[in-house]
């Protein structure tokens, strides 16, 4: 327990130490999270966008067949 | 280098390289930054404070390598018209802005217990603002436009002329007064940092590459199919 703390306390520097950690950690996730979010959400508008073309194209194909 | 020019080319190299460099991204930070926070020694003068160079130093590197990279991209994209360059460029400005915030931050929060303040505007920490500000910028005018190849332009021309801040940044230690510590790694004479300290260094920095590497192949698809998405907005809306 005693070294636990020891090792947290970064000789005194803790708190500059740990935040520095913790502010890249937030940014570099905040990263890969928009990243992946932004990524997602134009793979499903794509898709969405696609049907949508390939149902007017097949009907109108069904009303020249008629 | 050409063939890769071809965005259907690049996107499909890509998805191979992606699982590679993300095991990779991953494995190098885990080992660096555990490294580097608990098996690496203190330093004889700063104590455990050190240990911010695992972040601090690789964060800092990367935002001037994005910058190069878009400064590059936005060339061919002005000169040779690649139409990978701006895709490029818009997929990286953001990681860059992300590792300058970075970079600044650590550094001021290593500055305030070594150097007994949080921020001197001497050249090396008034160019790295610089940079941050150029990101900030270059991402404004991408957007700035209703017709988006005209954004691309002008943030182009902005990041080919702001690059002349990244040599300004390299060589601020050596010319001016600074608190700023001079260059103490890729010198002449090779580097003055113990190896105790430069190996755990090197695997996080290598890490931080990959990381950018992944982000920037995912990116760069996420870009081709807003482009895609345009095109096909506009087709329906003929």
């Amino acid at each position: 327990m005693d070294r636990i703390e020891t090792y947290l306390a970064m000789g005194g520097y803790w708190a500059y130490v740990w935040s520095a950690l913790a502010v890249t950690a937030a940014v570099m996730i905040g990263q890969v999270v928009t990243t992946l979010r932004t990524l997602r959400r134009r793979e499903t508008a794509l898709a969405e966008l696609e049907a949508r073309r390939q149902r007017r194209r097949a009907s109108i194909g069904e009303q020249a067949a008629r | 280098m050409h063939r890769f020019a071809n965005p259907g080319r690049f996107m499909r190299f890509g998805a191979a390289l992606l699982p590679w460099t993300t095991a990779g991204a991953i494995l190098c930070l885990a080992i660096g930054l555990v490294w580097g926070f608990v098996f690496a020694p203190p330093d004889y003068q700063q104590g455990e404070a050190v240990r911010i160079i695992y972040i601090h130093v690789p964060a800092a590197w990367m935002a001037m390598f994005i910058y190069t990279c878009i400064a590059l991209a936005s060339a061919s994209a002005l000169i040779w018209r690649h139409p990978l360059g701006d895709l490029i460029a818009r997929a990286s400005s953001p990681l860059g802005a992300g590792f300058a915030f970075i970079a600044l931050v650590t550094g001021s929060l290593w500055g305030r217990p070594m150097w007994g303040t949080y921020w001197v505007w001497d050249a090396r920490l008034t160019s790295m603002l610089i940079l941050f500000f150029l990101y900030l910028g270059h991402m404004a005018l991408l957007n700035a436009f209703d017709d988006q190849s005209r954004g691309n332009k002008a943030a182009a021309i902005l990041a080919i002329i702001g690059f002349i801040n990244v040599p300004i940044i390299k060589f601020s230690v050596d010319g001016w007064s600074t608190l700023h510590q001079g260059e103490s790694i890729f010198r002449m004479g090779g580097p003055t940092i113990d190896p105790s300290i430069l190996i755990p260094l090197m695997i996080s920095a290598l890490g931080f590459t990959l990381f950018f590497i992944s982000l920037l192949l995912i990116r760069v698809r996420s870009e081709f199919l807003a482009a895609r998405l345009r095109a096909v907005a506009a087709a329906a809306g003929r």
